[in-house]
Parts: structure tokens; sequence; C-alpha cells
């Protein structure tokens, strides 16, 4: 008897303990949203909060691999995500997505602009289960003082004088953008013959690579440490403002021009909710005070027109004429088999 | 001569490669612009920012709320389970060790991916309560590890004169039994409070959307750089924590002098 009794107790305990991690919601529900880290000006959510009464339920990740298996799982029902490209098209393919109803999303059309719909067919071809919320591409940093004779392609990083002034990215997949680009092929490309090409191409690189690093592109290019480095655009600006020697190019071989994009997953238990925050987000003020928190490129031209700085507004770092460069892709999703020939290759390079 | 120079250069060069880092860090919490690449003059508004940033803050308690709850509960589950080892026979006991060992060796993303499949099958709700669950299951080893060697010198004579004497058994055990294991209760209470403390991964996988520790905080400002506010709050738990290390070498000190 007394064991029973306990046994109660201790369940009772677990139970309560559990459920203290829920909390009260706003007076029209609540929208449960799952975006990267500071990848969103706190006010917005004040701002939406308060129109539409709608409790914000904020949740943080830092990469779309740590992100994946916990909305796998179903841990946690998230009603709204921002992943990136590749990663919607694997979301996509494991039908964990539900379609949008895009008359509840009004802003989305109207505001987003067309090329940014074109780029994400690459992702989500018929543009029924995303909308686009950041953007930007890969290109080379460099200090205008370290360097002489113009910039504008990838074969820059492999130029002799430039020994040990050369950052390359520490990432599988941005490390053979590069090494596929500057040999002309496709950087989705599952060809065993072209991989080994570029391969080869970023083995003989090596030697000129002062480091292979992930964030610190930032401040060592700020820092002057080094010549040339290969940095995503929407740092570009943040290096550019800190060092004023610094410049950004698209290399004319082509780049990965990626996109994270809001989302709805299928197990979503408050999809209206959470179509009216994507609305919401696609809104000119709201993308434009965004905008100014995270300081990646936005797609929102109705916001674009906000910016009152002429300098950024017209930047062609942040916004870029996509019509003049030709072979900008976005990364694919392309499935175990390439991505573990992708490690392999990788891990050859490195411990060459 | 030459030998007390060798040990003195011995010392400060560990001192640096424990502390350089940490002081790095200090310095940078004064630091006016956000790049480390360049110093941008002497400021305090990192400390300012914090104290205003309702997100950090409410991380750092979430942090030591868990911290505190779990190595807790987890000290008095522990205490407990080393009281009944104690008494089992040799192969038994064996065995039970045996398995409580297992979870502190196994890798904490093994730990924090069964624990919420588990939590996903029982059908309970993530937040701070599956946390909660998650950090004191993993910390109840660390205490069981702390307290065991104690119960194992005690001389269980004591307590069975105790008994004799009339004490309850309760009476007899916090009389008795407990100043004599204090010493590795405390060790590992602590033990697991620091565990509890930097615990990320298991923390991922078993948070629910909206509640955030500090290592799980700092973790997801990783794509866009770390924002200096963090320096400013690791300067300050570590100078906590190192003006307590010293009012605690100290009190008994001067207790002792008082005494003489």
């Amino acid at each position: 008897m007394k064991k029973i009794f306990l046994l109660f107790i201790c369940s009772a305990i677990l139970l309560s303990l559990a459920g203290c991690g829920s909390s009260s919601s706003g007076e029209n529900g609540e929208v449960i949203v799952y975006n990267w880290g500071e990848y969103l000006d706190p006010e917005a959510i004040r701002l939406f909060e308060e129109e539409t009464g709608i409790k914000v339920i904020y949740d943080e990740f830092e990469t779309n691999e740590i992100m994946y298996p916990k909305v796998e799982a179903g841990a946690t029902e998230y009603d709204v995500i921002c992943p990136s490209d590749y990663m919607i098209q694997k979301m996509l393919e494991n039908d964990l997505l539900a379609e949008l109803d895009f008359n509840n999303i009004p802003n989305a059309k109207a505001n987003i602009g067309v090329p940014y719909w074109e780029q994400s067919k690459e992702f989500d071809p018929e543009n029924k289960y995303s909308v686009p919320y950041c953007w930007g591409t890969v290109g080379i940093l460099y200090n205008k003082t370290m360097v002489d004779g113009t910039i504008d392609s990838w074969s820059v990083l492999w130029d002799e004088k430039y020994k040990d002034n050369i950052l390359m990215q520490d990432s599988v997949r941005d490390a053979f953008m590069v090494g596929l680009k500057l040999n002309g092929f496709s950087m989705n490309s599952t060809d065993a013959g072209e991989l080994e090409t570029a391969k080869n191409s970023l083995i003989q690189q090596k030697p000129l690579v002062q480091a292979y690093v992930v964030d610190q592109v930032r401040d060592k290019m700020i820092g002057n440490e080094a010549a040339i480095g290969v940095i995503y655009s929407g740092e570009a600006i943040y290096t550019q403002r800190e060092n004023p020697d610094l410049e950004y190019v698209i290399p004319k071989e082509g780049t990965n021009i990626w996109i994270d994009s809001w989302v709805i997953p299928k197990n979503a238990p408050n999809k209206e909710n959470g179509e009216k925050f994507i609305d919401f987000m696609c809104r000119p003020e709201i993308a434009l005070i965004n905008f100014e928190y995270i300081t990646y490129s936005t797609p929102n031209d109705a916001a674009r027109e906000l910016i009152e700085d002429d300098d950024i507004r017209n930047s062609s770092i942040a916004f870029p004429d996509l019509s003049q460069y030709q072979n900008l892709e976005t990364f694919q999703y392309l499935g175990e088999e390439a991505d573990r020939l992708y490690n392999d290759l990788w891990k050859e390079i490195k411990s060459e | 001569m030459i030998k007390t120079t060798a040990k003195k250069i011995y010392i400060v060069l560990i001192f640096i490669f424990l502390y350089a880092p940490i002081a790095t860090l200090m310095v940078f919490s004064f630091n006016k612009s956000r790049t480390r690449a360049k110093w941008g003059g002497f400021t305090f508004q990192w400390y300012l920012s914090l104290l205003g940033n309702r997100e950090i803050m409410q991380a750092l308690w979430n942090t030591l709320f868990i911290a505190l709850v779990s190595s807790l509960s987890a000290v008095v589950i522990g205490t407990v389970a080393c009281i009944a080892i104690n008494n089992m026979n040799k192969r038994r006991r064996a065995v039970i060790l045996g398995i409580t060992n297992i979870p502190m060796l196994n890798a904490d993303i093994v730990t924090g991916i069964s624990l919420m499949l588990l939590f996903i099958s029982l059908g309970f709700k993530f937040g701070l309560g599956t946390i909660l669950l998650s950090h004191i299951t993993f910390n109840i080893p660390y205490v069981i590890l702390c307290v065991m060697p104690r119960m194992k010198q005690l001389n269980p004579s004591t307590y069975e004169a105790a008994l004799d004497l009339g004490a309850s058994p309760v009476l007899a055990f916090f009389k008795v039994v407990f100043p004599d294991i204090l010493p590795g209760v405390l060790s590992g209470f602590l033990m697991a409070f620091t565990m509890s403390l930097d615990d990320f991964i298991i923390t991922h996988f078993t948070k629910g959307a909206g509640v955030d520790t500090l290592s799980t905080k700092i973790y997801t400002e990783v794509k866009k750089g770390i924002k200096p506010e963090m320096y400013a709050l690791s300067t300050i738990i570590f100078v906590t924590v190192l003006l307590l290390l010293f009012l605690v070498n100290k009190a008994p000190k001067e207790k002792n002098e008082r005494r003489i």
C-alpha cells in the first residue's frame, strides 16, 4: 500500500514539473516561431503582439542541421520556421512542410521582388511553401591597400602573390562551391569527375591559404590580418563600415545566392496565426526595421524603397543587380550519398 | 636559486595558460567596438545594455534556477540511493554502481536525444520542467560518485550504537551518519551544480520553445557573432565566483585567529 502511494506521489511531482513549461497565451492564441539567433528585431515581435493580441513564443537555432532533428522528431510543434534554401528542399522531400495559403499573406506577393521568387524555385519549385525573408551572396572580400589589379574572379584565390594572405571558408559546401565554380562546374554537382577536379584545385590552393575559418573572416579582415577572404555578403557591409579599405566583389564565374525563407511545418498547431506572423514580417515598415537590425539583404522591395541612407539603398553589396551575373545558384540538398562523397573529399583535402 | 626561479616561472606559465583567455574576454567586455580586431575605446555600455536585455537576464535566471533545483534534488535522491547501495551485498552493489556509472560515460548527445524521445512518447510538454528533469537525471550519478566513497568509510557500528541507545533510524542518520558523509554530499552538490550550469547538448534537446539557458542562448548567437553583452556577463560571473572563493577561503582563518 505504502509503495503504491509513494509511486503515485512521484508521478504526480513528475507531471506537475513537466507542466510548468506552459505559459499563458495571448487573447488571440499564440504563435511559436523558430528562427536563427539574432535574426529578428525584438521590436517587431512587440509590435506584432500589440496589434494582433497573439502571443509570440520565440525560439532560436544556430544551424539548419541542429534545427532539423528537433522539428522532425516533433519535440516542440512550431508554427513558423526560417530554414535556408537546401534545408527547405530537404524538409519538402521528407514531407514536413504545409502548403501556405497566400490569401492570408497578401504582403508577400505584393512586396517581395520577382527575382527572389524565381530564385526560390530552385528549392520550392512552385513557390507554394516558402516566403523569402533574408538573402545574400558569397563573394570575395579584399583589402584595397593589400592587393593590386582588379579582382573579379575566384582565380585570385590561387594567386601565388597572396600566399598566406588568403582566408577560406571552413565548411564543405562553401569550399567546394569555390572549387567547382573556378572550374566552371555547377556548385550542386554530384559528378565524381567534376568533384575530383575541384578537390585537386583545393589541394593545390592549400599552401597559399592562411587559415580555414568561419566567423573569423570578419574580424581578421577588419584587423588587416589578411588581404583576401571568402565571405557572406551580409557580413561584408558590416566589415566595410569598420574598415573602409575593404571591398566586396561577386566573382564573374558565378557564386552561391542563398535565401532563408519562412515556412510552416505540417504539424503546426496555429497555422493561421503563423500565416499572420509571416504576413506581418512582409510589411515594408517591419521588413525595414528587421533589415536595419540584421543588416542582411532583404528581398522586400517596398522596404528597400524606405531605406533613408542612399549609400545602403543603392549598395551593390546589399542589393546587387542579379540580372548582371551569370551562374548564380542556390544550394540544393543532394541526398545522403552525395553528402558522404563531399565529406570524404573534404577530409582528403584537410588531411593533405 | 636557479631551481626556485625555475619553479616561479613554471607557476607563472601555468597561470597564464589558465587565465589568459578569461583576461582577454574581460578586456573585450570594456571595448566600445563590437569587433575584437579594433579597440574602440573604454566603455561600460555593454554592462548597462546587459541589465536592460530581458532575454539574457531571463536566460541567466533560468540557468541558476535549473542548476540549483536540479543539483539539490539530485543530492537528495543520490544520497538516499547511496544508503541503499551501501547496505547491499557485494555483487548487487557492483551491478548497481555499474549501472549508475554508465550515464556518466555515455555521450551527452545520446543522453539528450534519448531523453527527448522519452519525453515525446510520454506526451510531456517541453519547457523548463523537461530541462529540470533531464538535469536531475544526469546529475544523480555524479552525486553517487562523490558520496559513495564516504559511505564506504563509515563505521557501521556507530549507527548501530545510536539505534541501541534509543535513537530512531532517521534521527540516527542525521546525528551520526550525515555529519560524516557531509563533505561528500557537498562536493557532490558542487559537481552537480557545475555540470548543470554548463550543459548545452542535453538542454538543447530537452528545452521547449522560448525557454533558454545561458549556454543555449550564447550558442544561438553564433551565426551573427557573439554580442559583447555576453563578455560583460561572463566577466561578472567570473568576478563573483572569484570573490566567493576568496571569502570562503578567508573565513575559517579569521575564526581560528579569534580563537587564539
